[in-house]
């Protein structure tokens, strides 16, 4: 019995979520008007670029068994900050840098809180969540700030041979990510510290700086997002990103990644947010009123949860089979 | 003098087994009023288990439990308690956070008429259950404050406020100071003469002699002795609590011992801790033994860095090394394979390839720092030849594999980083017969390749049939070391138990013989 459950659950996480993907993209070619058109699907590519982007940073935290709250909040300050900067006459890509180090920088405080002060995650980023929003309000005097001839503004609207540029930063982000997860020694002590942090440590594994350095790339992640989100909408919002780690967590979760820590796919999240994406835009084309659409998606946040409740059911199932065997040693 | 008494409890032929092992196999004990039965037998002679079943938290298989002469059923927890039977575990079962009258009456606490817990009863309540204990603790201070020693005495009094008559004791001073040891000592006493029947679980000899009526040795599940202490003989128990039949599991080949791989010297965990000196050679195999707790892993952990210690040299090849991490220790050469398979050597979801290559990767960067796959993975189909392990499981999740197997996969990790030192913390703990044979020729191989292998093991056998020297480690510290030739189970169990004295420190510290 055991053994098939194992069966039924390693099948659904090779194809199951890829299957969702495909039958809401069809649902939506037949139910959606105008779903299908290229314009649309650019469309879909370009919102869904923020949340993705967001997500990869999300996904290898958690697969670290951690979580990061702040992400959101770090979308505003990181974004008011490249925003004032260009406006104060830097350069804009010095400018849309100095945002993403910003994020580096609120991802080095929540990991260095977490990983040499000890403290739980979702304390340490639920306070820097707080923290970073009122400074997004602190530096913007709690109003946007629009600027219509924002120097960076291609980073959110523009265009490389038809293909919108945050769709292309967020493939890069996806790609560098893969080959850190996949291919190089960080990735395996990343997946090694989520699966068995004290195992981790014998086998000669620097736990804290792998927990630090997460921290930073979803700090990062969560800066270039910020960017984007601020060259979109060509002004300084202190509101900006509200809710957005909700979203990455969700994507991320749908991807297969275990909050359990351990186990998780880089594809699987790009899944997830494409999924969440088409979601949104269908459920728009599709004229479904805003408060029903919070209650689909609301639906589909609780059956990931469920999805990911069953593995780990699996897994605790396992645990209390092997702790009754130690018994009889 | 208590023959003639019925007795309070009575355990009649009881049997357990554990998915088809036998672990007690016609287990016999009395125990009466006024009267501290000692309990011994080496580790997995299947005391917890027998207490477990007493404390319902097992169920036996066949035998019978009387109490007062009628046979009883003790399905939970709660039923030991209605027939009197109350068990003081090593690792004490309160609420640190709570105070010392909450602890006393958790799931019982006193309401007023208000439906509300009633506060002063409560403190009053406590005063009572403490008196008998004769110890000063204030009901109303954190539990978590109190020393361990006071701890228990609010175990014991929460115990005898619920009108235990068989009391059980499990290890009771493994944690406790010299003057705390002594204050249980007085109350148990005063509770036996108070009618009060104890069973005392300990392996230390001195105890034993010091408080108990009678003896109880327990061996692979059997009861093989019974005796008035006054007529026992500590030879003649140690000689009861190993002697098995040994299986020819081990091959001894004779080897030629290299140069001094690991030199420690005067090193303490503690400033105030016992000094631990040792040598291990290049090609040989060293063994470590000692009772559970002894602080053998304890020496271990310390010598590669995964905990601090106070003072002391570590030497490899002659330089000295303090290494902070286990990082730093495999960077040089040492390679820990640790006690627990499950909570400190895999890791559960990865595949067999990544369990044993985790601490190798840096030998196989590229230039642009990728993991070089092809390479690596030859190689890792190597160590699973080398350690007997079907190249098919590969990319098989680890726990998806038995014990030995998961133990063998770990071994592989340490012979692909190729370390000069290895420790083996219970290189053989709950893996199969099979399993094991292929562990120690796989010891023996790397001793032949001149590695130096340092193996802990609470398994006597064991460590007698593959060590060329046996450390003993007592309360921290190194009672003995015997040469594999002047060496048996008894003698090294005198060192572990205390009932040899030890040697001096000269005779210790000297090198191969």
């Amino acid at each position: 019995m055991k053994s098939k459950n194992m069966d039924w659950a390693s099948i659904w996480e090779k194809v199951g979520m890829p299957f969702v993907l495909v039958l809401l993209v069809v649902f939506m070619l037949i139910k959606a008007p105008n779903f299908g058109t290229m314009s649309n699907l650019f469309n879909v590519a370009r919102s869904i670029s923020i949340n993705a982007i967001l997500a990869a940073g999300m996904t290898i935290v958690i697969i670290t068994a951690g979580i990061d709250l702040s992400v959101g909040s770090t979308i505003a300050v990181s974004g008011c900050v490249a925003v004032l900067a260009a406006q104060s006459g830097m350069n804009p890509v010095l400018a849309v840098l100095l945002g993403v180090l910003v994020g580096a920088i609120a991802g080095f405080v929540n990991g260095w809180l977490i990983a040499y002060c000890k403290l739980a995650a979702f304390i340490v980023t639920l306070g820097t969540m707080t923290f970073l929003r009122g400074l997004a309000y602190t530096i913007t005097g709690g109003l946007p700030i629009v600027d219509n001839n924002l120097s960076f503004r291609a980073v959110g609207n523009g265009y490389i041979w038809k293909v919108p540029i945050p769709f292309v930063i967020m493939i890069i982000v996806y790609l560098v990510v893969w080959v850190m997860l996949d291919k190089t020694r960080f990735g395996s002590h990343v997946y090694a510290v989520g699966g068995n942090p004290e195992a981790a440590r014998l086998a000669g594994i620097n736990v804290k700086r792998v927990l630090l350095s997460v921290y930073v790339i979803a700090g990062v992640c969560a800066g270039l997002a910020g960017c984007i989100f601020a060259a979109r909408v060509v002004s300084a919002q202190p509101t900006a990103g509200t809710g957005y780690e909700m979203d990455a967590i969700t994507a991320a979760i749908l991807g297969g990644t275990s909050m359990a820590g351990g186990k998780g796919k880089i594809s699987g999240t790009l899944v997830g947010a494409v999924i969440l994406g088409v979601l949104t835009t269908g459920l728009v084309l599709m004229n479904v009123p805003f408060f029903t659409q919070q209650l689909i998606k609301g639906v589909v946040i609780i059956i990931a949860v469920l999805i990911d409740g069953l593995k780990q059911n699996s897994f605790s199932f396992n645990l209390l089979g092997r702790k009754t065997a130690a018994l009889s040693d | 003098m208590v023959e003639s008494k019925k007795p309070l409890l009575e355990i009649r032929d009881i049997r357990k087994s554990f998915s088809g092992v036998m672990v007690l196999n016609s287990v016999n004990l009395n125990l009466y009023e006024h009267e501290v039965l000692a309990l011994m037998g080496e580790n997995g002679a299947g005391k917890s288990t027998l207490m477990n079943i007493l404390s319902g938290n097992l169920k036996r298989d066949s035998g019978q439990v009387l109490i007062n002469g009628e046979p009883v059923d003790i399905e939970t927890p709660k039923d030991a308690a209605e027939h009197g039977i109350a068990i003081i575990h090593q690792e004490l079962n309160v609420v640190p956070s709570m105070t010392v009258a909450e602890n006393l009456a958790l799931g019982n606490e006193p309401k007023n008429r208000y439906g509300l817990i009633d506060k002063k009863r409560m403190r009053q309540d406590a005063l009572d259950k403490l008196s008998p204990i004769k110890a000063s603790i204030d009901p109303g201070q954190m539990l978590g404050e109190l020393g361990v020693g006071e701890q228990q005495m609010v175990e014991i009094a929460k115990a005898l406020a619920q009108h235990a008559r068989i009391l059980i004791l499990d290890e009771p001073t493994a944690s406790l100071s010299k003057g705390e040891s002594e204050q249980l000592f007085r109350l148990i006493q005063e509770l036996c003469e108070q009618g009060t029947g104890l069973i005392y679980i300990s392996h230390r000899m001195e105890e034993v002699f010091a408080l108990a009526d009678r003896l109880t040795v327990l061996r692979d599940g059997h009861t093989v002795m019974t005796k008035d202490i006054a007529h026992a003989d500590q030879n003649e128990i140690v000689a009861k609590m190993v002697g098995r039949t040994v299986e020819k599991l081990y091959e001894h080949p004779a080897r030629e011992v290299g140069a001094e791989e690991l030199i420690v010297q005067d090193l303490r965990l503690e400033s105030d801790g016992p000094a631990v000196s040792f040598t291990v050679h290049a090609g040989e195999v060293v063994g470590m033994s000692g009772l559970v707790g002894a602080g053998r892993t304890e020496i271990a952990r310390a010598i590669i860095g995964a905990d601090p210690h106070a003072s002391g040299t570590i030497r490899l090849k002659g330089k000295e090394f303090r290494f902070k991490s286990p990082k730093e220790a495999i960077g040089h050469g040492v390679a820990y394979l640790p006690e627990s398979r499950k909570t400190q050597s895999i890791f559960p979801v990865r595949s067999v390839e990544d369990n044993i290559s985790i601490s190798s990767l840096d030998q196989y960067l590229t230039p642009l720092r990728l993991i070089a796959k092809g390479k690596l993975r030859s190689d890792v189909v190597a160590s699973m030849e080398s350690v007997n392990i079907l190249k098919r499981l590969q990319h098989t999740p680890i726990t998806n594999l038995s014990g030995g197997n998961q133990q063998k996969a770990i071994f592989a990790r340490w012979l692909l980083k190729d370390s000069e030192l290895l420790i083996l913390d219970e290189p053989t703990r709950g893996v199969d017969v099979g399993a094991k044979q292929e562990i120690y020729e796989l010891i023996n191989d790397l001793a032949a390749k001149g590695k130096a292998v340092l193996v802990i093991s609470s398994d006597l056998p064991e460590v007698l049939g593959i060590s060329d020297r046996i450390l003993v480690v007592r309360q921290g510290a190194i009672a003995a070391c015997l040469s594999s030739q002047e060496a048996t189970e008894e003698s090294v169990m005198s060192y572990a138990t205390g009932v040899a004295a030890s040697q001096t420190a000269d005779s210790m510290a000297s090198g191969t013989n």
